[in-house]
C-alpha cells in the first residue's frame, strides 16, 4: 500500500492525490452491508413464505442478476463519477436499511409482498454492481490496474466473508432482522458520509451530499427508536418464529409471530392461537353448542376478538346477528386489518352481521337488557386476577341472565388435563349459579388437551346437523369429546367466587407445575 | 408551635419512620411536585364555637320535633329510624359541607373514593339495624340453612384483598409469611384458635363475648377484665412475643382505632377480632365494601331525609333545655347568619368532646365523665394516578399495605368496580393515623404540617414499594381529621365514663360511635336508632325496636 502511494503521489501532478488505503476500508464495510441484505433477504423470505431452498436461491440469483445489471449500467454515468458513487452509497444505505421493516410490513398489511421482495432486491443488486465499476474508474489514476484490481475485489471478498459470519453468529440472534436491516443501512450511510471527505478533492460540491447522508442516517436512526418500541429484543428471543406484529395497547401486548408453516398471536406472551390448528380449537367451541341451539339468529361472542369463532359462527345461515365484546379495539382491528389473520378468519368481523363493540365485558352484561340464542364465551385463561372475575358466579349470573329461555352457550374453559382442578372450578361455578352444564374437550396440539363447557338453563336437544366443510369435528367425534379419561375425570373444587378467586390460585399452582 | 421546622429527613423520620426516611434520602434522582390540596375546612369552622352570634333574644324560633345536631352515621340513622316510624318532623344540623361525618367520600375525574371509613365487616347475624339498612340496599340476597344473612357478590370485597409490602417484594395476606420462623408461624396459629375460641364464647345468658356492637357483648368479667389491661400486656402475658405477630395485631389496632398496642384496651384489640368471626374454624365472612367506602351506606341512610331536612354548614353553638322542649342557637355558615329552633326532642349526634361547649347545662357544669373520651387525628389523602401502580411479588390488592411503614398504606378505590379491567386511571386512598398517646400534641404535629409536607409524606411513603409513582401521580388531596376516632384506651369502654355518658341529659339524647368506644359504623348506627327509638317511646310510639 505504502508503495502505490508513493507511486501514486509521484504520478499525481494532475489528478488529486486520494487516501485509496481509506476507500479500501470504505469498500470492505460496503461489501459487508451488500451481502448482510442479501442474506436478510433470503432469511424473511425463507421465514415467511417457507421452502428455504427455494427463497435462498430466487433471492441469490435475483441479486446477483441485477449486480451485473449495474455493472453494466455504471458505463451510462458519463460525468461526476465520484459524486454517483457517493450518491449509490447513499441509496444503498436507505433501501438496504428500511429492507427489513418494509418487508415485514408488506407481509403483514399488503398482497405484494414478493414483488416488493424481489424489487428491493434487485434495487440493492444493481446499486452495489454499480460500486465497484465506479470505484475503479476514480481510483484508476492514482492506483496501478493490476494492483487496483486486485485489491478491490480482495477487500469485496473479504466484506462478504465477514458478512456471512456475523449474520449468523451475532447479528440475528442479538439484533434481530429489522435492527440489523436498521444497522447496517445507518453503517452504510456513515461510511457514505465519510467518503465526502475521502473524495473531497475530487467532488464538487460536498454540503448537498452531505445532507443527504446525515438525512438518511436521521430517517434511518428514527425506524431504529421505533423499533425499539415495537419489539423489545428479550420478547424477539421469546417467541420460537420470527415476531411480525406487535402492540402494546392500553390492555394488553398483542404479538403475531410468523413462521412458513404457522401464523401465531399472543396476548401478554401466551399462545391465543396457531394457524396450524386453530380450527380444531374453535370449531370444538361453537359447533357442539350451535347444534344444540334452538334458535340460532342473536348470537353474543364474549372475548375472541380474532374473529375466528366469528368465523365458524357465520356457516350458519341463521345466524342475523353476532354481537361481539372485546376490550381491546387494538386487537379487533388487527384481526379486521392485518392481512394473513383477516385471510384466516376469512374477513369475519367485517361481515355485516356483525357488530363489535370494543366495551368491558363485565359492564356489557351488566348493562345490556338483549337477551341472545347463543353466547360464546372465549376469554384467555384465568391467569390472573383481573381475568379471573370473568370465570365468577357474580360474573356468570351476570351471563344467565343475557341467556334466552332457550338459549344455550360454551365457556372455554383452559385444559382439564395440565389445569384438571382449574377446568373443573369453571364447570362448578357454572353450576352453582343454576347453570345445566356439560362439559367436554378436544384436542389441540398447541394448547394440548383443551376444555369447554356448555351451558343451557335445560338439558337442550340437538337441533340441528353438522355444517358442511368442517376440517375436525365430525358426527362420529361428537359423542366422544364429552368421554374424559380418568386423569381429566372430575375432582372435588371450590367454586369461584369474586371474593376468593379461587379460580386464579387454582389456575397458578397448576401451570406453574407445567412450565 | 415555636417556628420549627423539621427538614425532610426529620419530617420523614417523624411521620413514618426510620425505613422511609433512609429510603427516601437514598433516592436522589429529584421529581416534579405534585400539586397538592388540604380540603378540610371543618377545623376552622369548628373552632369557632364559641365565637358565632346567637339570634336576638325574643326572635321567633322554628318549632320541630327533633332536632338531630350532626349528620354523620349516627344521625343519619336516627332520622332513618324515625323516618321508619313515620316521624318526619326533624330538623338536621350539619356543621360539614357534606353529610357523613368520617364516613363521607368524593368524586374525582378519577372515579369515586373514600374520605375516611371505608368498609363495613359483613354482619354475623340475619337481623339488627346493619342487616336492616343492607337490605334496602339490595346487599342481602338471603339467608342459608343456619340463618346467616348471604350478600351480594359485587358488594363483598372481591379477591385479592391484601398484600404486603416487605424489603422490595409483595407478599399476600397481611401477615408477614416470608422469612418467618417455626416460632413466628406457631405463634400464629396460637393466636388464631385463641381467636376462635373467644369468637364461640358465650355467657350464662348465652351472651357472645365478643359481639357487635360492644352493648350486645357479655359484661362478664371473665372477658372485660381484659380491658383494664393494654393489648401489650395482655400478648406479653401469654407469652405473644413474635414481632411479626405483634405487627400485625397491631396493625389492627391502628387501623381501627388509630392506638398501638400499648394504648388499645387488651379486651377491645381482642373485640376486633373476635367480634367479626363465628368461630367456626376457618370460614372467612369477609368485607362489604363499595367504591366511595362507607359513603354507599351514608347515601342509603340519607334517602329518609326529606327535602330540607338537613342543613349543612350550620353551627350548633347552644343546646339549652326551657319548658317542653330545647332552645337550639345555631349559625349558618353558608348565609352568613344566626338562627333559632325550638325542638321537643334533640339528639346530640355529634362527637362527646364537643358537647360540653354546646349544651348549656354542661357548659356551666362539666361533667367529669367526658375527659375519658379523647380522640385520635388521622389524615387521609386521596392520590389520584393515571395507572394502578404494580410493585414486584404478589399483584395489585384492595389494601395495600408497607410493613415499616408508619402509615397504613393504601386502599385502591375502584377495586370493587364491576369491569373486566383494572387499569386506567383510579384513586389510591391513603390512611395515616396519629397514634401517639397524647392526641392533643398529635393534633398539633399534624396541623403543623403543610401540603406540600403531605405530598412528601405521601409520595416518599409509596416510591420505596413504586419508583414509578412520579410518572403515574396526578394529584393530591388531604383531609385531616383532627378527632377522627375515640381511642379505646385500657379502662374506657368497661369503664364508668361511657356508660355514664349513654345516659341522656333531660330532652338530649346522645348518639354516636364514640358511645360504643369504637368509632365503627355499627358502633353509630346502633346508637342513632337507640336514641331515635327512646325518643319514639318517649312520644308513646308503640313502634318494634330495630335494634
Amino acid at each position: 500500500m505504502q508503495a502505490a502511494t508513493g507511486e501514486a503521489t509521484a504520478e499525481g501532478a494532475e489528478t488529486p492525490v486520494l487516501r485509496h488505503t481509506a476507500l479500501f476500508v470504505a469498500v470492505l464495510i460496503i461489501a459487508t452491508c451488500g451481502l448482510i441484505y442479501e442474506l436478510l433477504a433470503g432469511t424473511l423470505a425463507s421465514y415467511l413464505l417457507g421452502d428455504t431452498i427455494t427463497q435462498f436461491s430466487t433471492v441469490i440469483g435475483v441479486y446477483l442478476f441485477s449486480m451485473g445489471v449495474g455493472s453494466w449500467l455504471s458505463r451510462f454515468v458519463e460525468r461526476h463519477v465520484p459524486r454517483r458513487f457517493v450518491q449509490v452509497e447513499l441509496a444503498v444505505a436507505l433501501v438496504g436499511g428500511a429492507l427489513a421493516p418494509i418487508l415485514f410490513l408488506t407481509f403483514t398489511f399488503t398482497d405484494a409482498f414478493r414483488l416488493i421482495l424481489y424489487g428491493s432486491v434487485f434495487v440493492i443488486g444493481a446499486l452495489v454492481g454499480l460500486e465497484i465499476p465506479l470505484l475503479l474508474r476514480i481510483l484508476k489514476d492514482t492506483v496501478r490496474f493490476k494492483d487496483l484490481v486486485g485489491q478491490v475485489l480482495a477487500v469485496d471478498y473479504l466484506g462478504a466473508l465477514a458478512a456471512s459470519l456475523l449474520f449468523p453468529l451475532l447479528l440475528v440472534p442479538h439484533l434481530g432482522l429489522v435492527r440489523t436491516s436498521l444497522f447496517f443501512g445507518i453503517l452504510n450511510a456513515v461510511v457514505g458520509l465519510w467518503i465526502t471527505w475521502v473524495l473531497a478533492p475530487v467532488l464538487k460540491q460536498v454540503t448537498g451530499l452531505r445532507l443527504q447522508a446525515l438525512g438518511i442516517i436521521g430517517v434511518l436512526g428514527f425506524g431504529m427508536i421505533f423499533a425499539d418500541r415495537l419489539t423489545d429484543l428479550s420478547e424477539e428471543a421469546i417467541y420460537p418464529d420470527p415476531v411480525v406484529y406487535t402492540k402494546a395497547s392500553p390492555y394488553q401486548r398483542i404479538v403475531v409471530t410468523r413462521s412458513a408453516r404457522s401464523l401465531n398471536l399472543f396476548i401478554n406472551g401466551n399462545l391465543q392461537f396457531s394457524s396450524m390448528d386453530e380450527h380444531r380449537y374453535h370449531e370444538a367451541l361453537v359447533h357442539p353448542v350451535a347444534m344444540r341451539a334452538e334458535k340460532l339468529s342473536q348470537v353474543l361472542v364474549l372475548g375472541g376478538g380474532d374473529g375466528l369463532a366469528v368465523r365458524e359462527l357465520l356457516r350458519y345461515p341463521e345466524v342475523e346477528r353476532v354481537v361481539l365484546v372485546d376490550l381491546d379495539p387494538a386487537m379487533t382491528e388487527l384481526a379486521t386489518q392485518m392481512k394473513p389473520l383477516a385471510d384466516l378468519n376469512r374477513a369475519s368481523l367485517s361481515d355485516p352481521r356483525v357488530e363489535v363493540r370494543n366495551e368491558d365485558a363485565f359492564a356489557y352484561l351488566r348493562d345490556a337488557t338483549e337477551t341472545f340464542d347463543l353466547v360464546i364465551v372465549d376469554f384467555p385463561d384465568p391467569n390472573n386476577f383481573s381475568l379471573g372475575k370473568l370465570y365468577t358466579t357474580r360474573f356468570y349470573r351476570l351471563l344467565k341472565a343475557r341467556l334466552a329461555p332457550h338459549g344455550v352457550g360454551v365457556v372455554q374453559s383452559t385444559s382439564p388435563l395440565l389445569a384438571r382442578k382449574s377446568f373443573w372450578c369453571v364447570n362448578a361455578t357454572l353450576q352453582a349459579v343454576g347453570l345445566w352444564t356439560e362439559p367436554y374437550h378436544a384436542l389441540v396440539p398447541s394448547f394440548g388437551e383443551w376444555g369447554y363447557v356448555l351451558i343451557a338453563h335445560a338439558h337442550p336437544p340437538l337441533h340441528r346437523e353438522m355444517p358442511d366443510g368442517l376440517r375436525f369435528l365430525t358426527p362420529e367425534l361428537l359423542p366422544t369429546l364429552t368421554v374424559f379419561p380418568a386423569d381429566m375425570g372430575p375432582v372435588p373444587v371450590e367454586v369461584n367466587r369474586l371474593d376468593n378467586q379461587i379460580l386464579v390460585h387454582y389456575y397458578e399452582d397448576e401451570w406453574g407445575r407445567w412450565n | 408551635m415555636s417556628g420549627f421546622r423539621p427538614d425532610r429527613r426529620e419530617l420523614l423520620t417523624l411521620f413514618l419512620g426510620s425505613a422511609v426516611a433512609a429510603s427516601a434520602c437514598r433516592r436522589t434522582s429529584s421529581r416534579p411536585r405534585l400539586e397538592t390540596r388540604i380540603v378540610d375546612a371543618a377545623v376552622d369552622v369548628g373552632h369557632r364555637l364559641r365565637e358565632a352570634a346567637r339570634p336576638a333574644p325574643g326572635t321567633p324560633r322554628e318549632q320541630v320535633g327533633v332536632c338531630v345536631v350532626g349528620a354523620g352515621v349516627a344521625g343519619l340513622s336516627a332520622v332513618w329510624r324515625l323516618a321508619g316510624a313515620g316521624v318526619h318532623d326533624v330538623a338536621v344540623l350539619e356543621l360539614d359541607a357534606r353529610e357523613g361525618g368520617t364516613s363521607q367520600s368524593g368524586q374525582s375525574p378519577n372515579g369515586a373514593h373514600p374520605w375516611g371509613a371505608h368498609y363495613l365487616p359483613a354482619p354475623l347475624e340475619h337481623r339488627g339495624p346493619v342487616v336492616r339498612l343492607l337490605e334496602e340496599l339490595g346487599a342481602v340476597t338471603g339467608a342459608d340453612g343456619a340463618g346467616r344473612p348471604r350478600f351480594s357478590e359485587q358488594m363483598v370485597l372481591r379477591a385479592p384483598d391484601e398484600r404486603l409490602f416487605y424489603r422490595g417484594h409483595w407478599y399476600e395476606g397481611l401477615f408477614l409469611h416470608a422469612g418467618a420462623s417455626a416460632g413466628d408461624e406457631a405463634q400464629f396459629a396460637r393466636f388464631l384458635a385463641d381467636i376462635r375460641t373467644l369468637a364461640r364464647a358465650r355467657d350464662a345468658r348465652g351472651r357472645r363475648a365478643f359481639a357487635v356492637p360492644v352493648e350486645e357483648s357479655s359484661d362478664d368479667a371473665e372477658w372485660t377484665g381484659w380491658d383494664r389491661q393494654s393489648m401489650a400486656d395482655w400478648m406479653d402475658a401469654r407469652g405473644y412475643t413474635s414481632p411479626r405477630l405483634r405487627w400485625w395485631v397491631e396493625y389492627g389496632c391502628r387501623d381501627d382505632f388509630g392506638c398501638t398496642l400499648e394504648t388499645t384496651s387488651a379486651w377491645v384489640a381482642l373485640w376486633y377480632f373476635a367480634s367479626r368471626q363465628d368461630g367456626e374454624g376457618e370460614r372467612h365472612q369477609g368485607y362489604l365494601t363499595w367504591p366511595e367506602g362507607n359513603g354507599r351506606l351514608v347515601a342509603q341512610l340519607a334517602r329518609a331525609l326529606r327535602p330540607g331536612q338537613l342543613r349543612r354548614k350550620v353551627l350548633v353553638h347552644s343546646v339549652r333545655e326551657v319548658e317542653g322542649g330545647c332552645e337550639i342557637d345555631a349559625w349558618d355558615a353558608a348565609a352568613s347568619r344566626p338562627i333559632g329552633l325550638f325542638a321537643r326532642h334533640v339528639i346530640y349526634a355529634g362527637p362527646r368532646f364537643t358537647a360540653p361547649h354546646v349544651l348549656e347545662a354542661w357548659r356551666k357544669a362539666r361533667p367529669s365523665f367526658i375527659d375519658a373520651f379523647t380522640q385520635a387525628p388521622w389524615v387521609v389523602a386521596n392520590l389520584s394516578v393515571r395507572w394502578p401502580p404494580a410493585g414486584r411479588g404478589f399483584p395489585l390488592a384492595w389494601d395495600n399495605v408497607l410493613y415499616d411503614s408508619k402509615s397504613l398504606g393504601y386502599v385502591v378505590a375502584g377495586h370493587q368496580l364491576e369491569r373486566q379491567w383494572d387499569g386506567g386511571p383510579q384513586v389510591l386512598t391513603w390512611y395515616y393515623p396519629f397514634t401517639g398517646a397524647d392526641p392533643k400534641a398529635e393534633r398539633t404535629r399534624m396541623l403543623s404540617a403543610t401540603a406540600e409536607d403531605w405530598e412528601t409524606l405521601v409520595m416518599e411513603d409509596l416510591l420505596r414499594p413504586h419508583p414509578e409513582l412520579p410518572q403515574l401521580a396526578q394529584r393530591l388531596e388531604v383531609m385531616r381529621w383532627g378527632h377522627a376516632m375515640v381511642r379505646p384506651v385500657p379502662g374506657f369502654v368497661w369503664g364508668p365514663s361511657r356508660a355514664q355518658a349513654v345516659r341522656p341529659l333531660g330532652r338530649v339524647h346522645f348518639a354516636h360511635a364514640d358511645l360504643g368506644g369504637i368509632n365503627v359504623f355499627e358502633e353509630a348506627q346502633y346508637h342513632g336508632v337507640r336514641a331515635a327509638e327512646a325518643i319514639l317511646r318517649e312520644q308513646g310510639s308503640q313502634a318494634v325496636s330495630w335494634l
